[in-house]
């Protein structure tokens, strides 16, 4: 038989039953749209997470006390277990090292505000005026915290868009004064909305000068200290002279934990990965139903075309010719809804991402071609045990059957 | 003398159901030559549609041998049998087997499509096919669409579009009402007087004399092998001792 003939012959048994084909695309392409659908969302998630991280601030390195466990022994640490606070001094200390930036120690602890009879609970953070630039925050009004002694500072306070909304509403809140805690504040600005995001939201944090929120929480310590690399090359170098000039600072122990930024984004990039490879795993199963499907959809065709089967062996067909015929039958169904699955994975994709812009939910290239190459490969695989079936037909009794 | 089309010896076809052994063919040993037409009749359940398939290779027997054109077919392997179905047998059933989803030209093309022919000698020849049993403005039609009698003649096409040697014929009138079965009988014998070899099984004892030889069956044996005009071909044929 040739093989237009045969891709003829084949297409003409699958229309002739629409219902059963029609089941069998749709069932083929709901399993293919899922691996393109859930992968997208996967894949949208990490890209989404990485967007977010990307737009905390560039070339970061992140010092917070505490040693991290994955640090080597170290002898000194053995004796002395509790850790020395990090300060505003070590803070200073680093603005020296050469592959330093700016620097912006930060200081974070909960208050309350009040403004005309209005109350509120809130996140205050201690910082000096680097913060904004380290960050990259941009600001609605006003400025930011002015750049100064560090050991000092000014009762000024920038507010988030919330805080102004909350508890200005309408009314100018630049050059107002508020109660933070005990103390009283002037407003100098508002930073600009920045909506949901990862870790800290700034829409809801107050801002005020690191040594006021530091005796405001009675306290020395900071929470971390944010520290700008010159360059994306000299993030490494800025972490190993940070890690020296605390060391030394700190008698020798390294009681501190530096993490650079590149390194989160890895480790959410191979969380987020590895959850978008199980999510399309689970798809996949989807795929192998379907493939069990078209296995016995194709069983009962062969049941119920056993007469024809012995015709066609009447009619001088060899076993081989008949199994290509259903194997082309059972591939052509798959392609087909494969096909039918990766059109509508697609435009479901692309509802996502006209319901939620910020997602970016595409998917992955090679989550497409393990669909279709799925879908393909188990039509196929559950196609060969009818085709041989019918292959074996005895003519004398398929034909004798009605 | 050439050789003769059909050599059966010492043919057995036993088939086995549980316990019970039926002989559907016990000791056939048959001689039929090139260009005879032969009736097989006897009553239901004599062998005579076990022995046709045993002819047409979609069976093979329990015991005996088998030559075609004087060439051993019970010892081929399944794909040579296909293709020795496929070059030199047709079959006409009684209930038509056409393919319901392809239309008549489709299905007299079907043994050219499975034989691998190119698409424009296979239109040539059914278009001739359609013409020589006056099927033309029927071309187009699923046999749904189409009266027995234009059925049966849809797959006697079908039978002759690859120019077979043997015809073989399974109560081709049996489904069909008595003016049309003449008629059919009429193609087939047609078919007998350009050469091909025709075997048809018939009930109809008025039908079966019509043929050259009858074959009377009976529990599996033959009961009577009878020449209408003593002359002919049988000389062709070594009896068997
Ligand atoms: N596949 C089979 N299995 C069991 N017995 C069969 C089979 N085919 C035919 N037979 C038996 O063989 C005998 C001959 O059958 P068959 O050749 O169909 O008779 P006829 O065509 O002369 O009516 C019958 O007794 C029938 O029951
Ligand atoms: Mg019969």
């Amino acid at each position: 038989m040739r093989t237009p003939d045969l891709i003829r012959f084949a297409r003409d048994a699958a229309t002739g039953s629409p219902l059963r084909t029609f089941l069998l695309v749709i069932a083929m392409a709901i399993g293919v749209a899922a691996v393109v659908v859930l992968t997208a969302l996967g894949d949208g998630a990490r890209r989404y997470v990485l967007n977010q991280f990307s737009s905390i601030g560039s070339n970061l390195v992140i010092v917070l006390p505490g040693r991290s466990q994955t640090g080597g022994f170290n002898p000194g640490n053995a004796i002395t277990s509790t850790p020395r606070d990090l300060t505003v001094d070590d803070a200073q200390a680093l603005r020296r090292a050469s592959a330093v930036h700016r620097v912006a120690p930060l200081a974070v602890g909960t208050s309350e505000i009040s403004v005309g009879g209005k109350l509120r609970e809130i996140m205050v953070a201690g910082t000096t005026a680097e913060f904004i630039e380290v960050r990259r925050l941009t600001l609605a009004q006003g400025r930011f915290l002015p750049p100064g002694d560090w050991r000092r500072g000014l009762s000024e306070a920038v507010i988030g868009a919330s805080i102004r909304d909350e508890m200005f509403g309408r009314e100018e809140a630049l050059g107002q004064l508020v109660r933070i805690g005990d103390r009283r504040f002037r407003i100098v600005g508002v930073l600009a909305s920045t909506g949901q995001g990862l870790g800290m939201n700034t829409d809801e944090l107050v801002i005020i000068p690191v040594a006021l929120a530091q005796a405001m929480f009675n306290s020395n310590t900071l929470f971390r200290i944010l520290v700008e690399a010159t360059s994306r090359d000299a993030i490494e170098p800025a972490k190993t002279q940070v890690t020296e000039i605390i060391q030394l600072r700190h008698e020798g122990e390294q009681d501190v934990t530096v993490i650079t930024q590149d390194a989160v984004l890895a480790t959410f990039d191979r969380l987020l990965g590895t959850m978008t490879l199980a999510v399309a795993g689970i798809a996949a199963i989807s795929l192998a139903v379907a493939g069990i499907l078209v296995m016995n959809v194709m069983l009962v065709s062969v049941t119920q075309r056993t007469a024809e089967i012995g015709l066609l062996k009447a009619l001088g067909a060899t076993g081989a010719t008949i199994r290509n015929a259903f194997l082309t039958e059972a591939a052509m169904l798959s392609v087909a809804g494969a096909l039918v699955g990766f059109a509508l994975g697609q435009a479901g994709a692309a509802i996502i991402r006209q319901l939620y812009p910020a997602f970016p939910a595409f998917p992955p290239d090679w989550a497409v071609l393990a669909g279709l190459g799925t879908a393909l490969t188990t039509g196929i695989l559950f196609g060969v045990l009818p085709a041989r079936r019918a292959a074996r037909l005895d003519p004398v009794q398929s034909l004798s059957r009605r | 003398m050439s050789i003769p089309l059909i050599e059966l010896a010492g043919i057995e076809r036993i088939f086995r159901l549980g316990d019970s052994e039926v002989h559907a063919l016990r000791c056939l040993d048959l001689c039929i030559a090139a260009g005879e037409y032969v009736a097989v009749m006897g009553p239901s359940g004599s062998g005579k549609s076990t022995l046709l398939n045993l002819l047409g290779l979609l069976d093979r027997p329990n015991a005996g041998t088998y030559r075609l054109e004087g060439r051993d077919v019970t010892t081929l392997s399944a794909e040579e049998q296909a293709r020795v179905r496929s070059e030199r047998i047709g079959f006409v059933f009684q209930s038509f087997h056409l393919v319901p989803r392809l239309t008549a030209a489709e299905n007299i093309a079907l043994p050219m499509i499975l034989a691998g022919i190119a698409p424009a000698q296979r239109a040539e020849r059914v278009a001739h096919a359609l013409r020589d049993y006056g099927l033309e403005n029927r071309s187009g039609h699923r046999p749904d669409q189409l009266s027995g009698g234009q059925r049966q003649r849809v797959a006697i096409a079908r039978a002759t579009v690859m120019q077979p040697a043997l015809i073989l014929a399974d109560e081709p009138t049996g489904n069909l009402d008595r003016a049309t079965g003449e008629e059919v009988m009429r193609l087939l014998e047609e078919l007998n007087q350009g050469g091909v070899t025709l075997m048809v099984v018939t009930h109809d004892a008025s039908l079966g004399a019509r043929a050259q030889r009858q074959l009377l069956m009976e529990d599996g044996a033959l009961q009577h092998d009878r020449w209408r005009s003593s002359e002919t071909a049988a000389d062709q044929c070594a009896r068997p001792t």
